[in-house]
């Protein structure tokens, strides 16, 4: 609420103070008989920007920062047998006083003693918000009055202006950088704790996957076992049944579509291939679990074969067709890239088109070809949603296509869906599993443009 | 020397032959490619088309209430003594009343299983609508329960053993009854579009998966656009060719290719671990699919402003205009069109997403149709996981629906975008 007021008030001032700066211009500007440097309108954003802009910035690090602000202010008042609990009780206990403050008016059944600090904790961030309501409207009243004071002809304030989009423009280009750093941080940071508790070797090379750990110490469980080996055959094993089927049919209606189609057959085919592409990949989950497993289970009956209802088959051939189009449609680049005159050199040696496209076109297309596959590769490692729906969670250490496997996605979602508590390695494990993918995808991300830019022939 | 073909021996000519036939081989290869790909997106679309369509229809009972206040126990007529009612009890009777053959309280309990177990609540709503009707007798139409529902849609099969199927031959003999009576309908399901998630197959609707996903698109939309519209514009009109704008480039296509769910485990680590943002919300949903389009929109408009030609920037220098004048006022609106159509393409894409909004906790059971992005919520994909996941045969009816529905609005997102390109796009 005191958010929302912030941003309705300082909305308010910046156009006041736009509206104002601008009239002050020109009333000054023809009372002097001075031509101004800048147009009024850069008067009136320059004054708008002063207005609103130093308490949005204050606003926003109050955002990130007043969890930790008022967290660290409420263990004040904690009592001496609370502080004395472990890091991860007293997280608990805290988070209970920010449930009770954020329905105060709800009375609870919780000890008396938790409540006070709860309404403590609520008056707290109340005087905090009113503080920084106050402060925001002071500081945009400020930047008005000085900004204001600067409103003359001679006032260069396109200068400003243009510098002060400037910059806003740079913070928006760092907000990718800023997320990359996100990624590799809060999944490097949970990786490190999860191998102080199990070995990066163990991890990288075990044969064991079970990742149920007991909860507490006194529980009578398995104690897991985080050896990753099976989720990555797993992956692989229904990465290699992806591409068996999407690299055939890509590539062939790839040069079906760059060499014999004629262009009007091409332009109503590429869009309709693409669409492959557009069609969530929960549905294709819905498609392989509930379409493409009980067929191929009923023929494997037929043969007399026993396939496991949640097969690696039926996951890998619907993901292939997923990835039919980020082949085709990359490779058709690939292959369109080619320059007519080395078609056209070979055609007139006498060759056959089929003997053009396979003994020139496709070699001189083929670091083109091969970036396609890496990206397809890169994308079926990733996918998600097929896996949890379509393959298992038994890790399996196989690589019959007809049994169930398992994947690192898979696990990441079963790991992490449901409760949980963020210090057991079970949880932990998704993270690290999450290094995997996210380094293993980059890696082929990054290998994939170098094998295109580093092997393409240049012609010209 | 046209009949004999100059120049070739018999040999050269069979060897010809067998060259184009490859050649054809090849062309066959292509159009056979061409053919399963396009198969197979057919018989995805066919059969969700017939698994899902009459999810859209719902079979419904009329039965005769006595709405007796004293069975509901009503004293007066506020909303919450109504909405408490007890209409079991009034509903079991009606029922009853057009069986009173059927005594034996097993048979009972299987009459019951007729309707829906939720249909008191939709007693409730009626009476809550029409509080002077209590104490009257009124014919309401009320929900058959999945099983009934299955069964006249023709998804669970009549002519099979007893032990086979879920409602047995007595069961069968009273739902024909009621048919011939005329108390049996299936009219259009406003409550599939409306309603939210519910355990009961027959109640479950897609309403609250709807306001769920309209609210993360809205917070993805808010800021992934600006900030990737912005970051495009330094990038491709403003930054300096130096090793940091490369290694910001560098940056933003690999994004672009990394894996949806590690989005997913950025949000849960750093908006829910870090940030405490309330899990399960809209809101940590937005952020985390708007860092997950942001590199789509960044790419779109780059390619949209680099499509402007250089003259009308050097035109604009030319009669004194600044920088930011020539981007802002010629540039830009040029490359409008472009960038809009690659941000649509991004929500759509957003739209469909699942498995970074199954890291953040949007997969809980929720009842409430979300009323603000912190309300929690799930989106129309989860939720279509979600019912995967249920046993129920009436569930799988139910997500093909969703997926239809999902179907449409992405084709609808996808043609806008065409339909952009093609009326505003600037041909140069």
């Amino acid at each position: 609420m005191h958010f929302i007021i912030l941003l309705v008030a300082l909305g308010t001032i910046a156009a006041i103070g736009f509206y104002f700066a601008r009239r002050k211009l020109l009333v000054s500007s023809t009372k002097t008989a001075v031509r101004p440097h800048s147009m009024p309108v850069y008067h009136g954003w320059y004054v708008a920007f002063w207005c609103a802009l130093p308490s949005l910035i204050i606003l926003l690090f109050w955002l990130i920062f007043e969890n930790y602000i008022l967290e660290a202010l409420i263990r004040n008042y904690l009592g001496s047998e609370l502080l004395a609990l472990s890091d991860a009780r007293l997280g608990l206990v805290i988070n209970d006083v920010k449930n009770l403050a954020n329905n105060v008016g709800i009375q609870s059944n919780s000890d008396s003693a938790l409540l006070d600090i709860a309404k403590r904790y609520a008056s707290m961030r109340d005087t905090a918000r009113v503080a920084l309501l106050g402060t925001g409207i002071a500081l945009a009243i400020a930047g008005f009055g000085w900004s204001w004071n600067q409103i003359n002809p001679m006032f260069r304030a396109r200068y400003g202006v243009e510098r002060i989009v400037r910059w806003v423009l740079i913070l928006a280009s760092f907000v990718a950088v800023i997320t990359t750093i996100g990624i590799v941080l809060s999944v490097l940071f949970e990786s490190i704790r999860f191998f102080s508790i199990v070995s990066v070797g163990e991890f990288l090379f075990g044969i064991d996957w079970s990742p149920q750990t007991a909860i507490r110490e006194d529980q009578i469980g398995s104690s897991g076992a985080f050896g990753a080996v099976p989720l990555f055959t797993g992956t692989l094993l229904i990465t290699l049944i992806a591409m068996l089927v999407a690299l055939p049919i890509g590539l062939f209606s790839a040069i079906y579509m760059a060499e014999f189609a004629s262009p009007r057959i091409r332009n109503t085919i590429k869009p309709i291939l693409e669409i492959l592409a557009g069609v969530p990949t929960v549905v294709y989950g819905f498609f392989a679990a509930l379409t493409v497993a009980p067929a191929l289970r009923s023929f494997g009956e037929f043969l007399g074969l026993n396939v496991a209802s949640e097969s690696a088959l039926a996951a890998g051939a619907v993901m292939g067709i997923m990835i039919i189009p980020f082949i085709s449609s990359l490779s058709d680049d690939a292959i369109v890239a080619v320059p007519r005159s080395l078609r056209e050199g070979s055609l007139a040696m006498g060759a056959t088109r089929a003997e053009t496209i396979i003994k020139v076109i496709l070699p001189a297309a083929l670091p083109g070809v091969i970036a396609a596959c890496l990206l397809a590769i890169s994308r079926a490692i990733g996918e998600t949603m097929i896996v949890v729906m379509a393959a298992g969670l038994a890790a399996n250490l196989t690589v019959n296509p007809l049994e169930a496997v398992t994947t690192i996605t898979t696990q990441i979602v079963t790991l992490l869906v449901g409760d949980q508590e963020f210090d057991s390695a079970k949880t932990l494990a998704a993270f690290a599993l999450g290094l995997t993918l996210f380094l293993t995808t980059l890696a082929l991300n990054v290998l994939a443009l170098y094998i295109a830019r580093k092997y393409r022939e240049q012609y010209e | 020397m046209k009949s004999k073909g100059w120049q070739l021996s018999s040999i050269a000519k069979s060897r010809l032959k067998k060259r184009y036939r490859k050649e054809i081989r090849l062309k066959v290869y292509g159009q056979l490619a061409i053919f399963i790909a396009l198969g197979v997106l057919v018989i995805l679309l066919v059969s969700v088309i017939i698994r899902g369509h009459s999810a859209f229809t719902k079979t419904e009972i009329a039965l005769d209430l006595t709405l007796d206040s004293n069975l509901i126990q009503i004293t007066d007529n506020n909303n919450m003594q109504i909405k408490k009612g007890k209409y079991g009890k009034i509903i079991r009777q009606a029922l009853f009343d057009i069986f009173p053959e059927v005594q034996k309280r097993s048979d009972r309990r299987k009459l019951i299983k007729l309707l829906s177990k939720n249909s008191r609540y939709e007693v409730a709503r009626f009476v809550a609508k029409n509080p002077q009707l209590i104490n009257t007798t009124q014919r309401i139409w009320l929900s058959a329960s999945s099983d009934v529902d299955m069964l006249i849609k023709g998804k669970a099969p009549r002519d099979v053993p007893q032990s086979e199927r879920r409602l047995n031959d007595m069961q069968l003999s009273w739902i024909d009854k009621i048919n011939e009576m005329e108390n049996l309908r299936t009219r259009f399901n406003f409550d599939f579009i409306t309603g939210s998630d519910s355990r009961e197959p027959e109640m479950a609707g897609i309403g609250g998966a709807l306001a769920g996903s309209f609210w993360t698109l809205i917070i993805t939309l808010v800021l992934a656009f600006p900030i990737g519209v912005a970051a495009a514009i330094y990038m491709q009109e403003f930054a300096p060719k130096n090793r940091l704008t490369d290694f910001i480039e560098v940056n933003i296509n690999n994004l672009a290719a990394v894996p949806s769910i590690v989005f997913g485990l950025l949000g849960l680590a750093i908006f829910i671990q870090l940030f405490d943002l309330p899990r399960s919300t809209a809101i940590v949903g937005g952020f985390t699919l708007m860092l997950m389009t942001l590199p789509t929109i960044i790419i779109a408009t780059r390619a949209a402003l680099s499509a402007v030609p250089p003259s009308i920037r050097e035109a604009a220098y030319g009669v004194g205009a600044s920088q930011l004048q020539v981007v802002s006022h010629h540039v830009l609106p040029m490359a409008i069109p472009g960038i809009l159509t690659g941000t649509i393409i991004g929500m759509a894409r957003a739209l469909g997403e699942t498995a970074p909004l199954l890291m953040i906790g949007m997969v809980a059971f929720i009842v409430d149709i979300p009323s603000s992005p912190a309300d929690p919520a799930t989106a129309l994909p989860v939720q279509i996981f979600l019912w995967a996941d249920s046993p129920e045969r009436g569930f799988v009816e139910k997500m093909s629906a969703a997926i239809i529905v999902l179907l449409i609005f992405l084709v609808l997102m996808n043609a806008l975008a065409v339909y952009l390109r093609r009326k505003f796009e600037i041909r140069w």
